[in-house]
């Protein structure tokens, strides 16, 4: 049998058509079970309901409960689960519902999985893919609405990737599921609904490496996930006062290409990096760090950050929306950096 | 292997529950359904936003147990809590208002449907993540038992929750300390939409029990006063220091898993929802005080009026109150 994850990770180029980012998430899935018998979903809910965000909808019917498996509500065992499993060779996607979740399965994902690799002198590998919802918007209050990607992308053994649109939930998932190694998928809840242009084959976006989504030359913004529609709308709105954002989608925070990054900063000489979760602590802090690191001399401007203030995340919509980071405030950042000579 | 609360008692006196508490059990249940249907509908309108997990169905077990409960005992609850929370005393009026995300809700909007708490009344919350309240209620439980006084904790957790860790290390905790805690097992018969024979091998989770030294009792879930009855059993042992007791009631929720329908995945069947609706708590409650005297149609009929009205007020308070101002948003991040 070859193994997936020797297969070209391309997007090739086919016919394309607008596909929801679930839907996208779960093409790429289906598209990568029929292409390996190892891969197999665990996870609360998945099999008969489809997933309570609708992520694995219909794939009982194709792949049968041998490979879709509905089960308790047992997180650590489940990661453990995959863990296992993909130590003996299988392609588990263990399903963790809300990204919060992970407080009850820390252990099995950051002491185990990040580590087994390493622990065992590289004799093992742990192919295993964890997918969850992470990002607030949904009036899902302090519990079910978190970014965590800085808890994740801080150890070392985990890859981390966060879509910011179908067409990359698509080649990401397809990446996550061939690597070698645990990856963790955030897929964001708001953005579930939303289309863009996905191929209908089968294509892998390879991981830890960053993607220009607009090309700009006086701000570089860094957006994570849902940010980078935010920044992106951002962008529009300041090109009709002539003023050219660049906007950079890291796709993979763990590992994270800062090459791409500081190749930007050094062009437009400003930046802000922005994402959904808690300012402090978060990934902003590190991309500024290695930027500064790197490209100090070419700074115009300090690097700006932009994300959750730090609390909790509230239930109240107007709480909410206060809450998270938006268009508006991505435009008063680049405004501010502007206003730097 | 756990114990079936036997319908009748050896005493015929016990079995007499008395007017009072037959009245106070029917309150209560009447308060929850009316609450929780009022919910439903503002859910189903769109005044609501977030998650729902109505109560629905359930009533005789929060009712059951909290008539059994001082306001000094403490409780956690689940993601399904309105009902434990309106049982134990929380004002309609900061329920609603949290609902709709006012600041003068019972979390100051800052929580929401999963998040609802009054610790005033021993509330100490409802809980988005499944199992944990479970722990909180066991240190709950030591800092009474620490402190040498003799109020009790009580935890409420459905038959899904008790596959997580936390349920199974609480339980040996709880046992192995003696605490006064009473775990109470809701047994809809569902972990969102995996039915109890998909996620577990056991018929009776009050099995479970007996791997932690714990004893048992299984009481049916539709009837308030049997719940009642095996709660104040249990209360009475764990104020008198005897350690903690598991209770499961078998029961039924009738609204979906979240919000009130929305069934694209037929995981159970109408006949089955209609089947435990015969049975319904608070009909089975009233025929009987009907039945022996305990009440009459007419003040039976006025616990219902009387609970409208408070609902229909609370809900125009709640619409009436100040949303929370965004310069408050890290109030009680640290307080204290
Ligand atoms: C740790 C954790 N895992 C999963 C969930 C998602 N979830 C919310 S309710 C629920 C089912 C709970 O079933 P049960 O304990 O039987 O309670 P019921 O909903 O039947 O009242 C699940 C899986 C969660 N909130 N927390």
């Amino acid at each position: 049998m070859t193994t997936v994850s020797e297969a070209p990770a391309v997007a090739p180029d086919v016919t394309s058509r607008k596909l929801t980012y679930v839907k996208a998430f779960n093409e790429g899935l289906a598209q990568v079970m029929r292409e390996d018998e190892n891969v197999f979903v665990a996870g609360e809910d998945v099999a008969g309901y489809g997933g309570v965000f609708r992520m694995f909808d219909n794939l009982l019917d194709e792949f049968g409960p041998r490979r879709m498996i509905d089960t308790p509500i047992s997180e650590a065992a489940l990661v453990g689960l995959g863990v296992g499993a993909a130590a003996r060779g299988l392609r588990p996607v263990v399903d963790l519902m809300f990204m919060d979740f992970i407080g009850v399965c820390l252990d099995q994902i950051v002491n185990q999985a990040a580590k087994m690799k390493y622990m065992f002198g590289g004799s093992v590998s742990v192919p295993l893919t964890i997918t969850t919802a992470s990002g607030a918007g949904l009036g899902a209050a302090a519990q079910h609405s978190q970014s965590l990607e800085a808890w994740l992308a801080h150890v070392p053994g985990l890859k981390v990737v966060m879509p910011c649109d179908a067409y990359t939930a698509k080649g990401l998932t397809v990446s996550a599921i061939r690597d070698n190694n645990p990856v963790v998928v955030m897929l964001n809840k708001v953005l579930l609904g939303s289309k863009s242009e996905v191929p209908e084959q089968i294509y892998g976006i390879p991981l830890g490496q960053a993607h220009t989504a607009r090309h700009g030359s006086d701000v570089t913004v860094i957006a994570l996930g849902r940010m980078v529609g935010e920044a992106l709308a951002a962008a529009e709105e300041l090109a009709a006062e002539g003023i050219e954002v660049e906007v950079i989608d890291p796709r993979t925070v763990q590992p994270l290409d800062t090459e791409t990054m500081i190749a930007s900063v050094r062009r437009t000489n400003r930046v802000l990096v922005v994402h959904e979760a808690v300012t402090f602590g978060g990934l902003g802090g590190e991309i500024a760090a290695q930027i500064q690191d790197a490209a100090f001399d070419y700074l115009d401007a300090p690097v700006l950050r932009i994300g959750a203030p730090f609390s909790p995340v509230p239930f109240s919509p107007v709480l909410e929306k206060a809450y998270v980071p938006d268009q508006a405030r991505i435009v008063q950042g680049c405004r501010r950096l502007l206003e730097r000579s | 292997m756990a114990q079936r609360a036997s319908k009748k008692s050896a005493d015929p006196a016990a079995n007499q529950a008395s007017a009072q508490v037959v009245r106070d059990l029917h309150e209560r249940m009447v308060r929850i359904r009316l609450f929780e249907t009022e919910a439903g509908k503002l859910m189903e309108a769109g005044k609501l936003p977030g998650f729902l997990h109505l109560y629905v169905g359930q009533e005789a077990v929060a009712a059951g147990v909290m008539a059994a409960l001082r306001d000094d005992d403490q409780i956690t609850s689940t993601h399904r809590g309105h009902g434990h929370a309106v049982a134990k005393g929380v004002s309609f009026k900061h329920m609603y208002s949290e609902l709709y995300g006012r600041v003068t809700g019972a979390c100051l909007g800052r929580g929401g449907s999963m998040h609802i708490n009054d610790v005033s009344l021993g509330m100490l919350g409802a809980n988005g993540i499944v199992g944990a309240g479970i722990p909180i209620a066991v240190g709950a439980a030591f800092a009474a038992q620490y402190r040498g006084e003799d109020n009790i904790a009580v935890t409420f957790f459905g038959d899904g929750a008790t596959n997580i860790g936390a349920f199974h290390e609480a339980a040996n905790m709880a046992a192995i300390l003696h605490l006064p805690v009473l775990f109470i097992c809701e047994n809809n018969g569902y972990a969102e939409f995996t039915p109890q024979s998909k996620h577990m091998l056991i018929t009776d989770v009050a099995d479970r029990a007996a791997s932690y030294g714990m004893p048992s009792v299984i009481v049916d879930g539709m009837d308030a006063v049997a719940v009642h009855q095996a709660t104040v059993e249990a209360v009475v042992r764990a104020r008198a220091g005897e350690g903690p007791m598991f209770i499961e009631a078998k029961t039924y929720r009738y609204y979906d898993h979240q919000g009130v329908k929305g069934l694209r995945h037929p995981y159970r069947s109408d006949a089955e929802v209609e089947e435990w609706k015969a049975r319904d708590a608070i009909d089975l409650l009233e025929a009987s005080a009907l039945a022996d005297g305990t009440a009459t149609r007419a003040e039976l009929d006025d616990t219902w009026r009387r609970t409208r009205d408070e609902i229909a007020e609370a809900i125009a308070y709640a619409e009436a109150s100040p949303l929370p101002d965004t310069a408050d948003l890290l109030l009680n991040v640290y307080s204290g």
